[in-house]
C-alpha cells in the first residue's frame, strides 16, 4: 500500500533552539528540518532566531546568514539567488517554492523550511533528485529532426515561437513535481508535472519532427494518466507556469491522433 | 533468470525509469471514462427524476412503469453506463494506492467481475419485466 505515515526512522524530533543575542529588535524565528545521515539519528527540527535588521529580504538570505553565523553544518543547495537556477527549492511555510524569491515578510509567524516533499533526503534540505533527472533524460529533451540541418537557423514564425512561451521558462526546480500527490504515490512510474511539461515543450516545438514518437512514449496509464488534475503543480510553481495545462495539451494530442 | 522481483539496486536510474516501456494504450481508458461520464449526466438526471416521481408507488405501479419501452431502455443504458464508469474509476483508485501486485490484481478482479455481475443482473432483471410485458 501507499505509505501515508512516516516510517519510524523518519519521525521528526525536536532539535536545538538557537536564541538571538540580547538586544536584537526584529527577531524572526526559523524552524528548519535537519537530517544527518552519518549519525544514524532521526531527523530533527532546529529553530533559529534571526536578526532581520542585519539580514537580506529573502528566505535564502536568512538560510545563508544562519549557515554563516549560527550553524555552519546547515546543508542546502543554492546558486544564482535570483530565481533562474532552480537550486534552492524547498518546502517553505507549507508550499514548495524557491527560497531566493520568497520574501521573509510574506510569511507570518515562524518560517518553517523542509526539503521538497516525498523525496529521499541526502542531508538537511538536500533531496535526492536522481529519479526526476533520469525521468527528464528519458523524454529525450532535445530537438529531433530527420530533415538535413540547414546552413542557417531552423526557422520559426513568431506565432510558432509563441507556442513555447510558458514552457521555456521552466527551470526544473521540481517544486511542481514534488507537490503532486500522484507523483508521491507512483513517482517510480508517473513522469510527473515537470517532466510532462518538458515533454510537451518538444511536442509543441514546430522545429521538432518526433511528436508522434514522443506521444507513443507517454501514452501509458502510469507515465501520463496518473495525472488526475489535482493542480498542485500549477498552484506551487514559483515561475507561475502551468504544468497542468501542458499535461491537458498532451492528452488532447493523444485524443486527436486516435 | 527472468524473475521480475530480483534486486535492482545496481540498475541505473534511467534503466529503472524506462522500465518495461510504454503500454501505448492509456488514452482509451481515459476517453472511456469521459464518455461514460457524459452519458451519465442525462441518464442520472432521468433516473433521479424517475425515483422522485415513483416515490410511494406500489409494486404494480412500478411494474407497469418499468414495462414501458422508453423506461426499460433508459434504465438498461443507465445500469450499463454506471457500472462501466464505476469500474473504470475504481481501477484508477486501486492503481494509485495499492502497490502489492497480489492485492492489486485481487482487487481489480473483484471490481471488474463485480461490475459485470451486478450490471448483468440489473440488465437481466429489467429485461425480464420488460419482455414479460
Amino acid at each position: 500500500m501507499v505509505e501515508f505515515l512516516l516510517p519510524k526512522n523518519s519521525k521528526i524530533k525536536r532539535g536545538v533552539d538557537h536564541k538571538a543575542a540580547a538586544g536584537v529588535k526584529h527577531i524572526k524565528r526559523f524552524q528548519i528540518y535537519r537530517f544527518d545521515p552519518d549519525t544514524g539519528e532521526n531527523p530533527r527540527l532546529d529553530s533559529f532566531e534571526v536578526d532581520l535588521d542585519t539580514c537580506g529580504p529573502m528566505v535564502l538570505d536568512a538560510l545563508v546568514k544562519i549557515k554563516d553565523e549560527i550553524d555552519s553544518t546547515l546543508t542546502f543547495r543554492r546558486s544564482c539567488r535570483e530565481g533562474v537556477c532552480g537550486s534552492c527549492a524547498f518546502n517553505i511555510d507549507g508550499t514548495n517554492t524557491l527560497a531566493c524569491t520568497k520574501p521573509i515578510t510574506s510569511i507570518s509567524g515562524t518560517v518553517k523550511v523542509y526539503p521538497l516533499p516525498h523525496m529521499p533526503v541526502i542531508k538537511d534540505l538536500v533531496p535526492d533528485l536522481s529519479v526526476p533527472y533520469a525521468q527528464y533524460a528519458s523524454i529525450e529533451p532535445w530537438l529531433k529532426s530527420d530533415t538535413p540541418a540547414p546552413t542557417a537557423e531552423r526557422l520559426q514564425s513568431i506565432e510558432e515561437r509563441r507556442e513555447l512561451d510558458g514552457m521555456w521558462e521552466c527551470i526544473l526546480c521540481f517544486c511542481c513535481q514534488t507537490s503532486c500527490p500522484s507523483y508521491w504515490w507512483n513517482g517510480d512510474r508517473y513522469l510527473g508535472p515537470a517532466i510532462l511539461l518538458q515533454a510537451y515543450r518538444w511536442m509543441a516545438d514546430t522545429r521538432d519532427e518526433a511528436s508522434g514518437e514522443r506521444l507513443d512514449d507517454v501514452d501509458d496509464p502510469f507515465r501520463l494518466y496518473r495525472c488526475h488534475t489535482i493542480m498542485n503543480c500549477t498552484n506551487t510553481c514559483p515561475k507561475h507556469l502551468n504544468p497542468g495545462k501542458a499535461i491537458a495539451e498532451i492528452k488532447h494530442l493523444l485524443l486527436k491522433r486516435k | 533468470m527472468n524473475n521480475p522481483n530480483r534486486s535492482r539496486a545496481l540498475r541505473s536510474k534511467l534503466g529503472r525509469v524506462r522500465g518495461l516501456g510504454s503500454t501505448h494504450e492509456g488514452v482509451h481508458h481515459w476517453w472511456a471514462q469521459r464518455m461514460s461520464a457524459v452519458a451519465l449526466l442525462p441518464l442520472s438526471l432521468w433516473f433521479i427524476y424517475s425515483l422522485i416521481t415513483l416515490t410511494g408507488a406500489d409494486y404494480a405501479v412500478f411494474h407497469s412503469w418499468l414495462s414501458e419501452f422508453g423506461n426499460s431502455v433508459f434504465l438498461v443504458l443507465f445500469i450499463v453506463a454506471m457500472f462501466h464508469h464505476a469500474q473504470l474509476g475504481m481501477q484508477v483508485v486501486i492503481e494509485d494506492y495499492v502497490h502489492g501486485e497480489v492485492w492489486k490484481m485481487g482487487l481489480l478482479l473483484c471490481i471488474k467481475y463485480g461490475a459485470v455481475l451486478f450490471g448483468a443482473s440489473g440488465v437481466f432483471a429489467v429485461l425480464k419485466i420488460s419482455l414479460a410485458g
